[in-house]
């Protein structure tokens, strides 16, 4: 191949290879061969959709949010009291629920974009522990520490009620994170996707390049919002309950972790990290949370330190190796 | 049109000039009333030893820098309140004494990006970047017009520097400027390699107006129509290479010093 | 009324004087290395568990545990700069915002392992319990002498730093990292030294404040905001900007804890939100 033409190739494409397709099967052989553990499929996918929206934010245009809590928790907590008022229909429900995290994030971006990393930093978590406050003194409406429960939520498409084993849960979580990240792929692979890669590679050549920074960060702290919003949706119903650390710094933090342990940048490494984080979490459920604690804090500096790009960078890193010896072995 | 629009400004052979631009930093003295006037299609080399103001006077051009007082024209129209963004589109391009690129894309995908802005296409999120086909040719044929082909699919960071300073000027080209500005695009590229840097710029077409700052005398006197010396912040004079080369003054200040050095 | 206000004031004050004690440090390395480190609060409970223990388990009087936390903080910044912080000096903000967190999440679950999840008890000698009546004000003695205290340490940092070698130093690398090594100036042993001292005040505030502050293995990540809100708002790289914010910072939360209880925390959170966007570099930031 041309370099002209394989430089074209290597160009971001929405379009998946023949391997992506066969690994988004994975998940629907996951149900049938788990059938007895799917909560957990059910928790991994939902969170799958709020990690895939940080990464839009801080993988590609490079903001550290500390706070995204606050549009997950918004989003559960509009759905959550939706079907409390009556509001049963979920698809309207998850979407009103998006909705409302991307106003929310719309105004919040204007604070964002403000200022460098550090105040940026602490803008996020000032948002986010605003409107964790918030929900914990507006206790008659979000039910305070106890949270919101009590509702219940209508069949899909009036026809597939939601069931006790979560089967019908899980096919819904499954078909919007399938969305979302179709979505994300076509955004992250436009014009305005390489744009906020550009941002984060050298913001200060942008202007030099005729372009409006600060509008571009809004939109994708914006976007990545309401899809934030819509994750926090699908945990309200599927659950049917809304606790208030959906809106707390340490769930941030957890969205961060799950991020970084899968790679940034890529949206693969988000779905990888939340799998793992996951799964390890409900695997060491039994162990005291202050050992998980200990053991995460651990883990995130040793990412840091020996694997930066998380499971999928490592990944990568090892089939470039293999790759260089084979072709050294057979010239 | 400003009523008071001075008559050397609404020239219309004149690309860009400037009216007593003046840059102070509390006692400071950057730039102290600089005239200047960049004809069009003109390859105009501004030279002056180090500190003397002329990145100060790159910047206050392209709306990095707010000046003091004074005013800056681009084709006689007044753009001294416009921001950086705002200049790109009205013509203005610059490269960067210090490298100020995108390490982690790729050639293709900066210069891509560049196009796009120029175009104002680089906002749009649901058609793919593969399907601006155009685009993507328009930048090939520019990477490929530097030499850089080769290296099209390959990140930024990984070039070596003689080809990063390439991407300095193929991104200033790529939002195909009317008007020039070269913050020494051969910096720190070893004597011997720099005049294919510049064997670029004189490729340019002949009605883009340059202005560049080099150290290299020879290089100036081989690139340049025109040289204006700026000594501590002030002009010292302007004239054709054969002059300036033998004005005393200019001996003193500024060939005497690299001389030695 | 007026005595009222004027004792928030004053707990306010020492309040301030406490958050200050413990983020000068922070804003003194956070100018030098544009680190952002959110683990500094780690290095100020450690200062904190040594004090308790040391009186707790072995009788030592308050007064002569501050020392010891004082020097038992900053040897354990010193270690941890050496052997872990400085790789990050030239990563990204991101790589340096995980790894510190990391870092205090692990921390708090060291803390939680060997001490307990309980809050533990400073043992206050009795001539600082009670209060002085001075003009008809109600000042309580032990937040005296955190004023008073931190008063001479800002001092004594004032004049470290603009009367010694050692100050002309910091200031130079804070002001020019490049140019001060050009000048010989060792700034990685520069910043050790300042990493030490600053850890090294915080753990003493982390011990003298005790009373005030609290202490239990969730201190670092609960007092994370307001360490790096003194920095944010104060301006790294400073002592006169911190300053300032430490002491808005405490009178606005000891007033809005004693006016609207029901408003928790919200109040200081708007505030820093309000002092972010209004100051985006700082009461006293050396970047224009």
């Amino acid at each position: 191949m041309s370099p002209r033409s394989s430089a074209i190739e290597r160009l971001a494409s929405p379009r998946p290879r023949p391997v992506e397709v066969l690994a988004w099967l994975l998940p629907a052989l996951a149900f049938f061969l788990v059938p007895d553990n799917l909560a957990l499929g059910v928790s991994i996918m939902t969170y799958a959709v709020a990690v895939l929206a940080l990464d839009l934010v801080l993988g590609y245009a490079g903001i550290v949010s500390l706070g995204h809590a606050a549009f997950f928790g918004v989003g559960a907590y509009t759905a959550g009291l939706l079907a409390v008022q009556g509001w049963k229909e979920p698809l309207t429900g998850m979407l009103l629920a998006g909705a409302v995290s991307l106003a929310l994030g719309f105004l919040a971006s204007f604070l964002v974009v403000r200022g460098k990393d550090l105040t940026r930093l602490m803008v996020t978590l000032g948002i986010g522990l605003v409107v964790y406050e918030l929900a914990n003194r507006l206790s008659s409406v979000t039910g305070g520490m106890d949270g919101l429960s009590g509702f219940e939520i209508g069949p899909i498409f009036g026809v597939f009620s939601f069931d006790l084993y979560g089967r019908t849960a899980w096919w819904y979580v499954y078909g919007v994170l399938i969305l979302v990240f179709v979505l994300l792929r076509l955004v992250v692979s436009s014009p305005f996707g390489l744009s906020l890669r550009a941002i984060r590679e050298g913001v200060s050549r942008m202007p030099a390049l005729g372009a409006s920074v600060d509008h571009r960060l809004r939109t994708a702290f914006t976007l990545s919002a309401g899809v934030t919003g819509i994750a926090g949706g699908l945990l309200a119903q599927t659950t049917q309950f809304v606790g208030i650390d959906s809106l707390s710094v340490g769930r941030s933090a957890d969205f961060l972790v799950m991020l970084v342990l899968g790679g940034t940048g890529r949206l693969y490494g988000a779905l990888i990290g939340t799998t793992v984080f996951m799964i390890a979490h409900d695997y060491l459920a039994d162990m005291n949370p202050v050992y998980w604690e200990f053991w995460m804090g651990l883990l995130l500096m040793a990412v840091v330190l020996f694997a930066r790009g998380g499971v999928v960078g490592a990944g990568r890193r090892l089939l470039q190796t293999v790759k260089t010896k084979f072709a050294r072995a057979a010239p | 049109m400003r009523a008071d629009t001075s008559i050397l400004s609404a020239d219309a052979s004149i690309a860009l000039s400037t009216e007593r631009l003046t840059k102070v930093w509390g006692s400071f003295i950057a730039n102290s009333d600089i005239d200047f006037r960049l004809p069009v299609g003109a390859r105009h080399a501004l030279i002056g030893p180090n500190g003397a103001g002329k990145t100060t006077f790159i910047n206050m051009l392209t709306g990095v820098l707010a000046p003091t007082s004074g005013r800056v024209f681009i084709g006689g129209e007044d753009v001294t309140a416009d921001h950086q963004e705002r200049r790109v589109r009205k013509g203005i391009a610059r490269t960067f004494q210090i490298n100020n690129l995108f390490p982690g894309l790729t050639v293709l995908d900066s210069v891509l990006l560049a196009i796009l802005e120029r175009k104002n296409l680089a906002e749009n999120w649901f058609r793919p970047l593969k399907s601006h086909m155009a685009e993507i040719e328009e930048a090939m044929d520019l990477i490929t017009d530097l030499g850089l082909e080769a290296q099209a699919g390959v990140e930024v960071k990984t070039l070596a520097y003689g080809k990063q300073r390439l991407m300095e000027i193929a991104l200033a080209l790529a939002s195909r400027p009317r008007i020039l500005l070269l913050d020494e695009p051969a910096a720190g590229i070893p004597a011997g390699e720099s005049s294919e840097v510049f064997s670029v710029i004189a490729r340019l077409p002949s009605d883009v107006s340059i202005l560049f700052i080099e150290h290299d005398m020879d290089l100036v006197r081989r690139f340049s129509q025109r040289i204006t010396v700026l000594v501590g912040g002030k002009v010292l004079t302007e004239g054709a290479p054969e002059e300036i080369m033998v004005d005393p003054r200019v001996r003193e200040v500024y060939l005497g010093e690299s001389a030695h050095g | 009324m007026a005595s009222n206000i004027l004792g928030i004031l004053f707990d306010g004050l020492a309040y301030g004087s406490l958050l200050f004690l413990i983020g000068v440090g922070l804003s003194i390395t956070m100018g030098l290395m544009n680190f952002i480190n959110l683990a500094h609060g780690t290095f100020a409970m450690a200062g904190g568990y040594i004090s308790a223990s040391l009186s707790q388990k072995s009788g030592m009087p308050f007064l002569a545990t501050l020392p010891v936390a004082f020097v038992g903080a900053g040897l354990f910044g010193l270690v941890a700069e050496r052997l872990l912080f400085r790789r990050l000096y030239k990563a990204p903000h991101l790589d340096q915002v995980l790894f510190t967190f990391g870092f205090v999440l692990s921390s708090i679950a060291a803390a939680h392992y060997f001490f307990g999840a309980g809050q533990q008890m400073g043992v206050m000698p009795s001539f600082l319990q009670g209060q002085i009546r001075v003009y008809g004000i109600d000042l309580g003695r032990y937040r005296l002498l955190l004023i008073a205290f931190v008063g001479l340490i800002t001092l004594a940092l004032h004049l470290i730093l603009s009367k010694t070698r050692f100050g002309a130093q910091v200031r130079a690398a804070v002001d020019n990292q490049d140019a001060a090594a050009g000048l010989g100036i060792n700034v990685g042993l520069i910043f050790s030294l300042c990493f030490a001292l600053g850890t090294g005040l915080a753990g003493l505030g982390g011990a003298l404040g005790i009373e005030v502050l609290g202490l239990d293995p969730g201190f670092p990540l609960k007092y994370m905001v307001y360490f790096l809100l003194v920095v944010v708002v104060g301006g790294a790289g400073t002592i006169r900007g911190p300053l300032i914010a430490a002491m808005i910072l405490g009178v606005f939360d000891v007033a809005g804890k004693y006016y609207v209880p029901q408003a928790g925390a919200f109040i200081i959170y708007v505030l820093m939100i309000v002092l972010l966007l209004a100051f985006p570099t700082g009461l006293g930031g050396k970047r224009a």
